[in-house]
């Protein structure tokens, strides 16, 4: 039975539609990504599974039981939300024993179990504490805990990691795996960001205007997009028409991808993998971890190229702009997109 | 090269916008000099001052002010007519700002929760506009509504609900020949008049609370009374704690709505008015003025007490 499901789901707002035709299932246990760019349908659709929203048309099951006329407060799933709303005029402790409170349970009991909570999101005493005194990171610990104390079975997150600096985003996002792991419910985590969808999620659904464009284990994603939305919204890509690149021949009207970093780039023609074309470095960008640069290719193409640091070793010698250098690949790299549509813009996405 | 370094180094003090950027406290002194001149020279001194008269007397025979400290306005405050005063207008003014509440709630949370553009200003219109009309034109438009003969008792006629209204008239204290005769009429006007004071500041109070946080409280199980009582009800407390300090003071010094509608019981406003106009007793209307400071203050020292500025 799935955790989750979507059966043509639709939600219309004065005739626009946020989230058209939408199927897809959550089974039980998994970290499930939607993903997308504002304005997608990512987020209705994570406040129509919490119930905040309802489906203008077709049917959303959670737990195999559907969910059409139930209210928020009756469903057995909760929220992490974008701002935390915490509630500003309670204690750590009181937030975090809301659930348990307007459930009825007693004061010490529900006590106990907020402390037990505060535990196993690493802030043990911090209970007496307002939430404006927490730091930002705090503050998301103390909102998954509070949403945590109802035991849900499915706990949606709302771009929570949205507001915290880069460093501590990439700890929550270690954190969270370890969270669910630890209490093994479903994740249901919504993003714009694609680097945290592919590092945390088992399977990521990619949303594009109200629809899904894809569906798959980040893997796939990121190595078959099935679409060129999605092979330029994961990553970066070089996207060429077909026929255009010598090695990969087809009949198929379409597209072919190549990450730029799939892609080895030499001087002359020296090289262990054979060059496939040579071209002319027009700009080169340092960027750390790699070295971007978007080389002009013999017939006329422009092709992004991502160098590994490597050093100031003679094994990836640098190259500035106006030099000639051979770029190859491997035929695996090459990864075909059928379309319908005339490619949109050529070069790096 | 050298005259960039120059310009970089040596700003252009003889500027008026230089000095105004560079001297922010001596602009602020400046702005400040004539309200803090205002309010601390021309209203608190002739405050304070007509306080001073509190501690002197009146001679009986020339009517004249003695300058000679005594305590016998405050000894003459105590009589039993005049405490009878103080508590009147104390318990209308808690009444009054208990009506306000209880009618300014549904409208500030409505319009905070469901009206935004057009239909929020049609809200703020309709609140504002009659503070827009005179005071007194309102006051005396409620004496005819409230009139024996006006639209109330005509209704009850035609209603046949005569009964309803003669059986709340006669009831004893806040009863009496009219509704625009009577203490519940004072009430009433009362509360129309200062509603506007209370929904503004409410309304104020809701709208800031985020959306988030109505819906992180149904979605840990709440239901809409629970959200009410546990979320919306404490953040809005701000907001009545400042309403209710305009309708609990405002009732507390006002002498036009009693002296209009109502019985013959003075209110507190009243007495100072009579005092110091027709008696020509300043000493006295002075001491009776500082009732009103005295009870204000006791009024937000428990309100701080009961937690309503802890939201804040």
């Amino acid at each position: 039975m799935s955790a989750v499901s979507f059966r043509d789901v639709s939600r219309v707002y004065d005739s626009v539609r946020a989230v058209d035709r939408v199927s897809f299932n959550i089974p039980e246990g998994e970290f499930f990504t939607l993903l997308g760019p504002s304005g997608s349908g990512k987020t209705t659709c994570l406040r129509m599974i919490a119930g905040f929203e309802f489906a203008s048309s077709g049917s959303i099951a959670i737990h195999g039981q559907d969910v059409s006329a139930t209210p928020p407060f009756a469903r057995n799933v909760n929220t992490v939300f974008q701002d935390y709303a915490l509630f500003p005029h309670m204690n750590v402790r009181d937030n975090i024993a809301y659930g348990l409170m307007v459930a009825g349970v007693p004061k010490a009991a529900r006590h106990r179990e907020a402390e037990a909570m505060l535990e196993l999101v690493q802030l043990p005493g911090v209970g007496d504490r307002k939430p404006s005194q927490l730091s930002g990171g705090q503050r998301q610990r103390i909102a998954i805990a509070r949403a945590l104390i109802n035991k849900p079975k499915i706990l949606l997150l709302d771009e929570p990691l949205g507001a915290l600096d880069l460093k501590l985003r990439e700890q929550m996002q270690v954190e969270l795996k370890r969270l669910q792991r630890q209490v093994g419910i479903t994740f249901v985590f919504v993003t714009h960001d694609q680097q945290e969808a592919l590092s945390m999620s088992d399977r990521i659904c990619i949303f594009n205007r109200g629809r899904i464009e894809q569906i798959g284990s980040p893997d796939e994603i990121y190595e078959t997009p099935k679409t060129e939305f999605v092979a330029r919204f994961v990553g970066n890509v070089n996207l060429f028409e077909q026929g255009a690149l010598p090695g990969l021949m087809s009949t198929e009207r379409g597209l072919i991808m190549l990450r730029p970093e799939r892609i080895s780039i030499s001087a002359g023609h020296t090289s262990e993998r054979p060059q496939k074309i040579a071209g002319t470095v027009q700009d080169s960008e340092y960027l750390g971890a790699f070295i971007r640069y978007l080389v002009r290719a013999q017939n006329g193409l422009d092709i992004t190229v991502h160098q590994p640091n490597l050093g100031h070793s003679q094994h990836a010698p640098r190259f500035t702009p106006g030099t000639t250098v051979g770029l190859g690949w491997d035929d695996s790299a090459l990864h075909s997109i059928k379309t319908t549509k005339p490619i949109a813009e050529g070069g790096a996405g | 090269m050298n005259s960039a370094a120059l310009t970089l180094s040596e700003p252009n003090r003889s500027s008026l916008s230089a000095w105004v950027y560079l001297h922010p406290r001596s602009v602020l002194l400046l702005l400040l000099i004539p309200p803090l001149l205002w309010l601390g020279v021309v209203y608190l001194g002739s405050l304070f001052n007509l306080l001073a008269y509190s501690v002197f007397g009146l001679d009986e025979f020339t009517g004249q002010i003695t300058h000679e400290l005594s305590l016998n306005n405050f000894i003459e405050l105590t009589r039993a007519a005049n405490l009878d005063v103080i508590l009147r207008t104390t318990l209308m003014a808690l009444m009054v700002t208990l009506g306000c509440v209880i009618i300014a709630f549904p409208i500030a949370y409505y319009m905070a929760r469901y009206t935004k553009g057009k239909v929020r200003a049609l809200f703020y219109l309709g609140i504002m506009l009659p503070l827009w009309s005179s005071y007194l034109v309102r006051v005396y438009a409620w004496k005819l509504i409230l009139a024996k003969e006006g639209i109330i008792g005509w209704l009850a006629q035609t209603l046949h609900l005569d009964w309803l209204l003669q059986g709340i008239l006669s009831l004893p204290v806040i009863g009496g020949p009219s509704l625009s005769f009577s203490p519940i009429g004072t009430f009433v006007v009362f509360v129309y008049i200062w509603l506007p004071f209370m929904i503004l500041p409410i309304q104020a109070a809701i709208e800031r609370i985020p959306r988030s946080f109505f819906e992180a409280s149904m979605d840990l199980g709440a239901s809409s009374w629970q959200t009410f009582r546990t979320v919306t009800l404490p953040l809005a407390i701000p907001g009545i704690a400042a309403g209710s300090i305009f309708t609990f003071s405002l009732t507390l010094g006002d002498y036009i709505i009693p002296g209009i509608i109502g019985n013959s019981t003075m209110y507190m406003g009243q007495v100072v008015y009579l005092q110091q106009g027709t008696a020509g007793n300043v000493p006295f209307a002075a001491a009776f003025s500082l009732v009103p400071i005295v009870v204000i203050g006791v009024y937000l020292a428990l309100a701080k007490r009961m937690g309503a500025f802890d939201a804040l």
